[in-house]
């Protein structure tokens, strides 16, 4: 009994070592960012000797890491909203209305699941000069507005939702713009928080196409926006870790936070759990 | 009569519920689809009319040594990342499974917290982290190699270490689905296969691999998908080189169209891409409904 126990302490051991390696770099950039850019190329030692906040100030008001930040949170915020809403009205009518066409809408929500958007950006891009939407709130917003995967989630849990309880809110004479709104949005609050969140951290964290349709400094997202850092200061490792660990920082809250709900949503956007 | 009425304006109210989805479906996905389609058949630049030029495009791929080189990169992508990520990201999900309580969530949070990350933050401290004269990993290296490596400028170097930073950066997403996985195991088969003498290894050969089998296909195709569309962490910690040994397919697409103007072929390398996602899309769907339909 006691050789299993000693063996068991020993797998935990080394579980908690391998993940202390594997937020090191995490744990790196942060010593990193406290320390003045002269101590940094120095070969310092691993353990923090610095505590100069100074790189944070210089990041936040000698770069546009504030212009980056509002452009981020706009879009990031409109795109989760617009999301859930779309998605939510669309599971809504696939679930409890038997319409022309659903069968079909079905399988398009289906088909689009497989659409690879990165293939589609020289198009998009075409497309969103058309609309004169380049460099824009619009252009970065518009082609991120399509989540298939929360609508299949939705459609799962409205599926779940007792007949009867429907059938009572129709004979109170509820529309069904009232009934969506008034019953299975509050009967749904989990799943709706936790599609939310999983929404905001991918479209803050999205690179490719903001990087494709903003090319004018001031309306760039935090992602895009910080890779200038970079060309404009030349290698000035403190400051740029500084940047990095902002940009990062509001995905990581939003994620410290919810964890759980973050947790809840991967596993059954991923259909691992239902 | 009632009846058609109310029949009619439940329809029309369906109409107005899907409206948005359908609107932004069509204009944002569907529409680009077909205009990349036939786009891939005209000498159009990236603004603007093009003369139909037939399979032209399509000709000039078979012979692009740079398309046939992107194609061997992202191939040797996959390789260094699919599998790789999936049994490190099992290895871990077991560690943690173990684990109880509050350990058991600390433990996976310092794992998942990677793959909330920016793709620009990971490649800033990764790239400061393996810098060639201050990196603090440049001293493992010097230890391993004998001495110091400019990895992103290596052609050797290059595609493994950017496998390393993305398997860093994405197992955390794999894990969590494995935990769900090995959650959705019965304790009572751990316990009867105790019963009847297994030993750990056995049972994780007789018990857990089986069942968790389809999560670990599922984390194949997903990884597969998500690796054929690589881009970001090449693009910005090597830019396709050193002498195009990082070049991959989307890189190509981007270069093709926003450097050099050719939308037309441009759009051609796209649709190949889009078709080789769409292959592997369908069978990861098929996949998953045989996975289902077994439980």
């Amino acid at each position: 009994m006691n050789t299993r126990r000693l063996e068991s302490a020993i797998v935990t051991g080394f579980t908690i070592i391998v993940a202390l390696i594997w937020v090191f770099p995490l744990y790196w950039a942060l010593v990193t960012s406290l320390r003045s850019e002269n101590r940094v190329v120095s070969r310092p030692g691993l353990l923090p000797d610095e505590f100069n906040i100074g790189n944070y100030a210089d990041a936040l008001f000698n770069t546009q890491l504030l212009t980056w930040y509002v452009n981020s949170v706009g879009t990031a915020v409109i795109v989760t909203v617009v999301v859930i809403l779309i998605s939510m009205m669309c599971a809504y009518a696939l679930s409890q209305i038997n319409f022309p066409g659903r069968r079909l809408l079905y399988l398009v929500v289906l088909a689009s699941f497989m659409i690879p958007s990165q293939a589609l950006v020289v198009t998009q891009f075409i497309l969103m000069d058309q609309f004169r939407l380049i460099n824009t709130w619009g252009g970065i917003i518009l082609p991120q507005l399509i989540v298939p995967v929360t609508i299949i989630v939705y459609k799962q849990f409205f599926d779940s939702v007792p007949r009867e309880m429907r059938e009572a809110a129709v004979l109170d004479g509820g529309g069904d713009y009232a009934i969506l709104f008034k019953l299975f949005l509050p009967l749904n609050w989990g799943i709706t928080t936790a599609l939310a969140i999983v929404t905001f951290i991918g479209v803050w964290n999205a690179f490719f196409w903001p990087f494709l349709v903003i090319t004018s400094e001031d309306m760039m997202t935090i992602p895009v926006g910080i890779t200038q850092v970079n060309d404009a200061f030349g290698l000035a490792y403190a400051r740029l870790m500084s940047v990095a660990l902002l940009a990062a920082l509001p995905v990581v809250l939003a994620y410290l936070i919810f964890q759980r709900r973050v947790t809840e949503a991967v596993m059954i956007s991923s259909g691992v759990k239902g | 009569m009632a009846m058609i009425e109310n029949r009619r304006k439940r329809n029309l109210t369906a109409m107005t519920l899907v409206a948005p989805f359908v609107i932004v479906f069509a204009v944002f996905f569907f529409y680009p689809t077909i205009r990349m389609v036939q786009l891939s058949f005209t000498n159009a630049p990236l603004i603007g009319a093009g003369e139909w030029v037939g399979l032209d495009n399509y000709i000039r791929l078979a012979s692009d040594r740079l398309f046939k080189t992107s194609v061997w990169n992202n191939a040797y992508f996959i390789l260094l990342t699919v599998a790789p990520t999936t049994m490190i990201a099992l290895a871990i999900a077991l560690m943690i499974n173990r684990l109880k309580g509050g350990m058991q969530a600390f433990v996976m949070v310092l794992f998942f917290l990677p793959y909330v990350l920016p793709v620009s933050v990971v490649t800033q401290i990764w790239a400061w982290m393996l810098d060639f004269q201050y990196g603090v990993l440049q001293p493992v290296l010097a230890a391993l190699t004998g001495k110091p490596v400019a990895v992103f400028k290596d052609p050797d170097w290059v595609m493994p270490v950017i496998a390393a930073i993305t398997i860093w950066w994405t197992t955390g997403f794999n894990v969590l689905l494995f935990i769900a996985g090995l959650r959705n195991v019965p304790a009572e088969l751990y316990e009867a296969s105790a019963l009847d003498g297994a030993s750990q290894f056995q049972q994780f050969t007789r018990v857990t691999w089986p069942l968790i089998w389809p999560v670990t296909a599922l984390v194949l195709t997903l990884q597969l998908i998500l690796q054929l569309k690589i881009f970001d962490q090449i693009y910005l910690l090597s830019g396709g080189g050193p002498f195009n040994s990082s070049y991959v397919l989307l890189m190509q697409v981007y270069r093709e169209a926003f450097q050099l103007n050719h939308g037309g072929y441009s759009s051609a390398i796209a649709t190949v891409l889009f078709v080789l996602i769409a292959v592997v899309s369908v069978l990861q769907f098929q996949l998953l409904r045989i996975g289902r339909s077994r439980q």
